[in-house]
C-alpha cells in the first residue's frame, strides 16, 4: 500500500494506526478500544499474570459479561462454570483497573450492542474484541475485528496487534429497498452470493445508496455478518447519520472536541478513485426477503423459494454438503420455504437485538397471538434497549402476543446459557449462525430478519412479511 | 510457545467443507478458564452420541486415526467464531497440523499462536492428500523446506516468513512487541495531541 494516491477508508485507518514495523517484517497496529467479555478473556489475564505483565492502558478497555449470562433469574447463575467465568471477569477487571459493566448495571448487554450505545465506538478507530462479531462496529467507519485469546493478551499487554494489511473489497448495493426487504435480507443475500469464504483476507466496504440509506442500526446488522462472508471486517463510510447517532452518548467526544472529531471523521470516506482488489455491484430490486435453509449462512434462498435439490449442485463437494445439511435440517428437496413449520422463535443477538428491531416486531405482532405450537422469546441486546422498549410499551405488546420477555445477553444465538434448542427443534432466528448444533445439539436454525421472524411467530410457519396482514 | 519443525504420521481425513469452530469445539466447552483439557471434547457432536458414548465410525475414534497429529479437511476450515478453544482442543487432542484448501482468517491466526501449522494446498493436491490419508499412507511435513511428502509425492506449500520463523523458534509474540514499547509510547503521545478525544479516558 503506497502512502500517495487515492486511499480507501480501510487504507486511511490503517496508516493512521501504524506504530511501526517489527524486525520480522510484521506491522504493529495501534488499538484504540478493546472490548472484553467473560468467555475469551480468562486465559489472557492468566497469561499476563504468569509472565508478570501489566495492562498497558486499562482505560482503553471496557468489559462486560454477555455470552454466558442467564436471561431470567440472573441474580443467581446456576451453572457453576458460567458463574466462575463471570466472577473471574469481575475479579480480573478490578485487579487491572478496567471498566466493567456488571450484571446488575443497566448498561450491561451484548458487547457489540453496548459499544455503539455508549458512544465507545467511533469513526476512524481501531477496535478489537475476542469475538468474531466485532465486525459490527465497522458500521461507524471503525476498523473492527475479532481476535483470539492470545491476541487479547497481546492487546492488553501492548495496546497493539500484529497484523498485515487486508485486501480491499467493495460491495455496492444501489436503489431503493423493495417493500419487506431490509438490512438482514441484504446481508444474507450478499453472503449467499459471495459464499462464506468469499471475503477471506479482505475487509469489505459496503457502499451504494441502499446501504447509505440505512439507519445506524441497519448498518450494524450488515457489518455484523461480514464475518459470515469470511471477511476480516466490514466498513461503511461515516456520514451525518453516523455523527447524529454518536452525539451526546456517554463516551462520545464532548463539546470541547466535537468539531475537531467530526472534521477528522469527515475526511475518512474512501477517495473517489480509490482502488479495490474486488468489486461487486448489486441492484437492490433483485433482492427478496431471505431465509437460510441449511447449516451455513451461505445456504440462503428467497422466502418465496424452495429447499434446493442436491442433484442440481455444480460440484460433487457441494452436492455432499447440501445432502449433509438437508439431513441435519430434516428437510426434503423442493419443499416450499413457507411450508416449513416452526417450534421456536428467537429474536435478539448482536445482529438484531436493538430497539429498531424490537419496534418492528412489535408493530407486526400488535393485537395478535403467536401460533399455539410455537414458543417465542425476545432477548433485548442490552439493559438500556430493554428499558427503552418498556418505556415505549413494546414489552406489553410482545407479552400480550405470547412472547417471553427476557434480560439482555447473547442467549440462544449460541446457547451457552440455558436458552437452547432441543434436538430436532426448528427455530426462526434473527441471529447470525445456523451451524450444526449452534443453538443446541440437533437444533435446526433458520436465519431471517426480525420482520420475517415476527410474522412466522404468528403463523407458526416460515412466512413472507409481504403476504402478512 | 511450542516449536514446530517437522512432523511424521498418518493423517486423519475429514472431507467436509466449511467445518466451523462450533463443530470443532461446541459452546458448552467454552466455559473453562484454562487452555488445556479440551482434546477429549474435540468435534464433540460428531464424536459422541446423545448419551456421551463414542460414535465408533467417526474417523478420530478409529485406529490409527485416533493417534493422528495431522488432519486433512475440506475448504474453509475453521470458519465462524474467534474462539481460540478451537486450536486449543485440536492441540490437546494431539493435532499439530491441519491441511485444507483454505482457512478462515481468525482461526488461521490462532493456530500460529499455539504451535499448530495450517497448510493451504490446491484442490487437486487436497484430493491426493485426502486419498492418501484414507489409505493410511504416512505423511511427512517439513516446515523448513515447506513441503508435505506422501509416498513419492512432494507437495510444496507457502507460508509467510515471519509465521514460519515464529513456529520454528517458538517465539513469544508479546515479548517481541514489548521490545517496541518506546515506539508505542511515542505513538500515544503524538495522538494525544492530534486526536485528544480518543484519550478522554473514561
Amino acid at each position: 500500500m503506497s502512502n500517495q494516491g487515492p486511499k480507501t477508508l480501510f487504507d486511511k485507518i490503517w496508516s493512521e494506526h501504524l506504530v511501526g514495523q517489527r524486525e520480522d517484517g510484521t506491522n504493529l497496529l495501534y488499538i484504540d478500544r478493546h472490548l472484553v467479555h467473560e468467555v475469551t478473556s480468562p486465559q489472557a489475564f492468566e497469561g499476563l499474570k504468569l509472565s508478570n505483565r501489566p495492562v498497558h492502558r486499562p482505560e482503553a478497555t471496557i468489559a462486560v459479561a454477555d455470552h454466558n449470562v442467564p436471561t431470567i433469574n440472573r441474580q443467581n447463575i446456576e451453572d457453576p462454570q458460567s458463574k466462575i467465568q463471570v466472577e473471574t471477569l469481575a475479579k480480573n477487571t478490578k485487579e487491572h483497573g478496567i471498566q466493567y459493566f456488571d450484571l446488575m448495571d443497566q448498561r450491561q448487554g451484548i458487547v457489540h450492542i453496548i459499544g455503539p450505545e455508549q458512544g465507545i465506538t467511533q469513526p476512524g478507530m481501531t477496535i478489537v474484541c475476542g469475538d468474531s462479531h466485532t465486525s459490527t462496529h465497522g458500521a461507524f467507519g471503525a476498523l473492527a475485528f475479532g481476535i483470539g485469546t492470545s491476541e487479547v493478551e497481546h492487546v492488553l499487554a501492548t495496546q497493539t496487534i500484529v497484523q498485515n494489511p487486508a485486501k480491499n473489497m467493495r460491495i455496492s448495493v444501489n436503489g431503493e429497498l423493495p417493500f419487506g426487504v431490509n438490512s438482514k435480507d441484504l446481508i444474507l443475500y450478499i453472503i449467499g452470493k459471495i459464499g462464506t469464504a468469499g471475503g477471506t483476507g479482505h475487509v469489505i466496504e459496503y457502499a451504494g445508496s441502499s446501504i447509505m440509506g440505512l439507519s445506524m442500526e441497519g448498518r450494524m446488522t450488515i457489518c455484523n455478518m461480514s464475518i459470515e462472508a469470511g471477511a476480516r471486517a466490514g466498513l461503511i463510510s461515516p456520514d451525518q447519520t453516523t455523527f447524529n447517532y454518536i452525539k451526546g452518548r456517554p463516551y462520545a467526544p464532548g463539546t470541547e472536541h466535537w468539531d475537531q472529531a467530526v472534521e477528522y471523521w469527515s475526511s475518512l470516506p474512501s477517495d473517489n478513485d480509490a482502488n479495490y482488489d474486488n468489486e461487486i455491484v448489486i441492484e437492490s430490486s433483485e433482492i427478496d426477503p431471505m431465509v437460510t435453509w441449511g447449516t451455513s449462512p451461505e445456504d440462503v434462498v428467497s422466502v418465496k423459494g424452495t429447499v434446493p435439490n442436491p442433484s442440481s449442485a455444480k460440484t460433487e463437494n457441494k452436492k455432499k454438503s447440501i445432502e449433509r445439511s438437508l439431513e441435519y435440517m430434516g428437510l426434503k428437496p423442493g419443499t416450499k420455504i413457507t411450508d416449513i413449520k416452526l417450534d421456536k422463535i428467537f429474536i435478539g443477538s448482536c445482529t438484531n437485538g436493538r430497539i429498531e428491531d424490537l419496534r418492528k416486531v412489535a408493530s407486526i405482532v400488535k393485537d395478535k397471538k403467536i401460533a399455539s405450537h410455537v414458543q417465542a422469546m425476545i432477548v433485548p441486546g442490552s439493559g438500556l434497549v430493554k428499558k427503552q422498549a418498556e418505556e415505549e410499551g413494546i414489552d406489553k405488546i410482545l407479552k400480550d402476543a405470547g412472547f417471553e420477555w427476557r434480560e439482555a445477553g447473547c442467549s440462544m444465538c449460541l446457547g451457552m446459557n440455558p436458552d437452547q434448542l432441543k434436538p430436532g427443534e426448528r427455530c426462526a432466528s434473527t441471529s447470525n449462525r445456523n451451524f450444526e448444533g449452534r443453538q443446541g445439539r440437533g437444533g435446526r436454525t433458520h436465519l431471517m430478519s426480525p420482520e420475517l421472524a415476527a410474522a412466522s411467530a404468528i403463523t407458526g410457519n416460515i412466512s413472507d412479511i409481504r403476504d402478512f396482514t | 510457545m511450542d516449536k514446530f519443525h517437522s512432523l511424521k504420521g498418518i493423517a486423519a481425513p475429514l472431507p467436509i467443507v466449511n467445518i466451523d469452530t462450533d463443530m470443532i469445539i461446541p459452546k458448552q466447552f467454552l466455559k473453562t478458564i484454562k487452555r488445556t483439557g479440551l482434546g477429549v471434547s474435540l468435534f464433540y457432536e460428531m464424536r459422541y452420541d446423545n448419551d456421551g458414548n463414542l460414535i465408533k465410525d467417526f474417523v478420530l475414534n478409529t485406529s490409527p486415526y485416533d493417534q493422528s497429529k495431522i488432519l486433512v479437511a475440506g475448504d474453509n476450515f475453521g470458519c465462524g467464531s474467534s474462539r481460540e478453544h478451537a486450536p486449543w482442543s485440536l492441540k490437546d487432542f494431539g493435532i499439530r497440523s491441519v491441511i485444507s484448501t483454505s482457512f478462515a482468517d481468525i482461526f488461521y491466526n490462532n493456530c500460529f499462536q499455539n504451535g499448530i501449522l495450517p497448510i493451504v494446498v490446491s484442490p487437486e493436491n487436497l484430493d491426493q492428500l485426502m486419498t492418501a490419508a484414507k489409505n493410511q499412507i504416512e505423511f511427512t511435513i517439513d516446515l523448513p523446506k515447506q513441503v508435505v511428502k506422501v509416498g513419492n509425492h512432494l507437495i510444496k506449500f507457502e507460508i509467510e516468513e515471519f509465521r514460519k520463523e515464529r513456529l520454528l523458534q517458538g517465539l513469544d509474540d508479546i515479548g517481541i512487541t514489548l521490545g517496541y514499547k518506546d515506539k508505542i509510547n511515542a505513538y500515544e503521545e503524538d495522538k494525544k495531541n492530534k486526536k485528544p478525544w480518543l484519550f478522554k479516558d473514561n
